[in-house]
């Protein structure tokens, strides 16, 4: 079986700060992979450029079979393909919620505009949120947000979802219910990549977790070998950090 | 308002404002006492200019000169066939001058902001010619734009270029001339809405230029509105420069008036008209910002 994404040896500098040093992995359809590791290990940047959204150095990433980092890639056409949820939101804020979720099914894919909103509005209730649908972003808590952005990038019926610390910015007691969506698509099936900090929740849902230090893959293993029995001593020093801080 | 008095829930209204006169943070609000003395204060003002205009030496004089009431009716209506025009029809060729410049300004300025914020290689070229072209006519007197083109062009004797009316070319040193401010207002505006609002938009396969049209722009221009409506009062006043041309608007047809029948009344028509037609735009912007100022707090508030 072909993977969903394949990555070899993947550089990326940003002028002379080189944040991704090599690194290879591969994601199987269906699979669910949360990488961790401290700001700056370059979790963020790799899913950016998985999504096209920065330029890489050196390497390939290879989507379903095909290299998306070749010369004569259309960039929007691979998107559509990878559906990706930020720390931040990043909601439109001049448009209401219906409009945030319709808009890339319109535009991009020319859906008509009564299909989408009905897929839209069926996408909505899945998640709980539609009595929110003609509320503008400010009028919403911050996890009622991130659950609308995730929507927003379902509505593209996309292959595969990278969440880059999607919990990172909400307040404690608004975390559960953004990892309940992302559990519920698990379960639905959908090939995922996770950038986070919720270790508790890393254990409970990945199929294989990462420790990415200073732009490398150090260790890649199911979570309960990973999160118990790690091989490397630079994952053993992160998790005890992370123990201490009382987060596992 | 209520907000003076209470505006701390779950404190004892008056508690730090015995008097009812505590510091306020914002103007507007108020009870009856602020209104009487705001009243008075507008009426001591102006009493005591309308009492330095009328007690000066020169008053009487100026008076006739400026604000004759024959004078201030015959400019306005006019009559040809004593050689000058009305100042009332010919303020009808600024707001002509002005609703359309504003609508070419608005097109160019945006196409020169767009071009100035790409990023492309291919496009450095049109690049540096719009910075050069913001650059000269941000920095050219706008007086000296009209008379270049004004003059200028029907010399060339090109077909068709340098046979327009004067009015045309005074509108375009108007368009060329403000489209290099207005373009920097766009910028400001293109710049205030963060990166991260580009990310999501392309992250979701919109194309660069559909993310542009339906989610950059439209929060840019919001943005915007207050300052671009400010040049836009500037402009209408601006029409006036384009009388140098001979072009007989409403600035050009009152000194016509004044150099006819000797009397600067034609003039005060003139000014009241170009209030009547910026004040409205002033007050409207005004609100504008108010209710983006609103809309601000009542989003700081939980």
């Amino acid at each position: 079986m072909t993977d969903a994404i394949r990555i070899d040896d993947l550089h990326k500098s940003f002028g002379s700060n080189e944040v991704l040093r090599g690194i290879d992995l591969s994601v199987g359809s269906h699979e669910v992979i949360c990488l961790i590791g401290a700001s700056g290990s370059g979790k963020s940047t790799l899913l950016r450029c998985i999504n096209l959204l920065e330029p890489i150095n050196k390497g390939r990433i290879i989507l379903f079979g095909e290299d998306i980092t070749g010369p004569r890639i259309d960039a929007n056409l691979v998107r559509r393909q990878i559906g990706i949820v930020f720390q931040s939101f990043n909601l439109f804020p001049h448009m209401n919620v219906l409009r945030n979720v319709t808009l890339a099914p319109t535009k991009v894919l020319k859906t008509p505009a009564a299909k989408a909103q009905r897929e839209a509005r069926a996408l909505l209730d899945r998640f709980g949120l539609s009595d929110k649908a003609d509320d503008y972003p400010d009028r919403l808590s911050g996890g009622q947000q991130q659950r609308v952005a995730i929507v927003r990038a379902l509505a593209m019926r996309p292959q595969i979802m990278l969440l880059d610390e999607v919990t990172s910015a909400l307040d404690p007691e608004l975390v559960a219910e953004v990892l309940d969506v992302i559990a519920e698509l698990a379960a639905g099936g959908m090939t995922m990549l996770i950038a986070t900090h919720e270790m508790g929740f890393a254990r409970d849902i990945a199929n294989r977790v990462c420790f990415l230090e200073e732009g490398r893959i150090i260790e890649d293993a199911p979570p309960a070998e990973l999160f118990t029995n790690p091989k490397d001593d630079r994952t053993r020093r992160f998790l005890r950090r992370i123990v201490e801080a009382k987060r596992l | 308002m209520d907000a003076n008095s209470s505006w701390a829930p779950g404190q004892p209204a008056g508690a730090f404002t015995a008097t009812g006169r505590g510091p306020r943070l914002f103007s507007g609000g108020g009870g009856t006492q602020a209104k009487v003395v705001s009243t008075v204060s507008t009426i001591v003002v102006l009493g005591a200019l309308a009492a330095v205009f009328l007690l000066a030496p020169g008053a009487r004089a100026v008076e006739h000169e400026f604000f004759s009431p024959p004078h201030l009716w015959h400019s306005f209506i006019g009559n040809p066939g004593q050689g000058y025009y009305s100042v009332g029809a010919a303020i009808w060729l600024n707001i002509r001058m002005f609703l359309v410049a504003e609508v070419l300004i608005l097109a160019l300025a945006l196409f020169v902001a767009l071009i100035r914020q790409s990023a492309a290689p291919m496009l450095f070229p049109i690049r540096i010619l719009a910075t050069i072209y913001v650059d000269f006519f941000r920095g050219v007197p706008l007086i000296l734009v009209i008379f270049a083109f004004g003059f200028g062009v029907p010399a060339l004797r090109l077909p068709f270029v340098s046979t327009q009316p004067d009015v045309v070319y005074g509108v375009a040193a108007l368009v060329l001339s403000y489209s290099a401010y207005v373009s920097e207002v766009y910028r400001a505006g293109l710049n205030s809405v963060h990166f991260s609002q580009v990310s999501a938009a392309r992250s979701l396969g919109l194309s660069h230029a559909t993310s542009l049209r339906y989610v950059v722009l439209p929060q840019a221009v919001r943005n915007i509105i207050p300052p671009l409506l400010n040049d836009f009062i500037s402009l209408q006043k601006d029409t006036a420069l384009v009388g140098t041309l001979g072009v007989i608007e409403a600035n050009k047809a009152a000194g016509i008036y004044s150099e006819t029948v000797f009397n600067f009344s034609s003039f005060t028509v003139a000014a009241i008209l170009f209030l009547i037609l910026t004040i409205p735009l002033a007050r409207f912007t005004d609100r504008l910002i108010e209710r983006d100022r609103r809309r601000r707090l009542a989003l700081g508030a939980p």
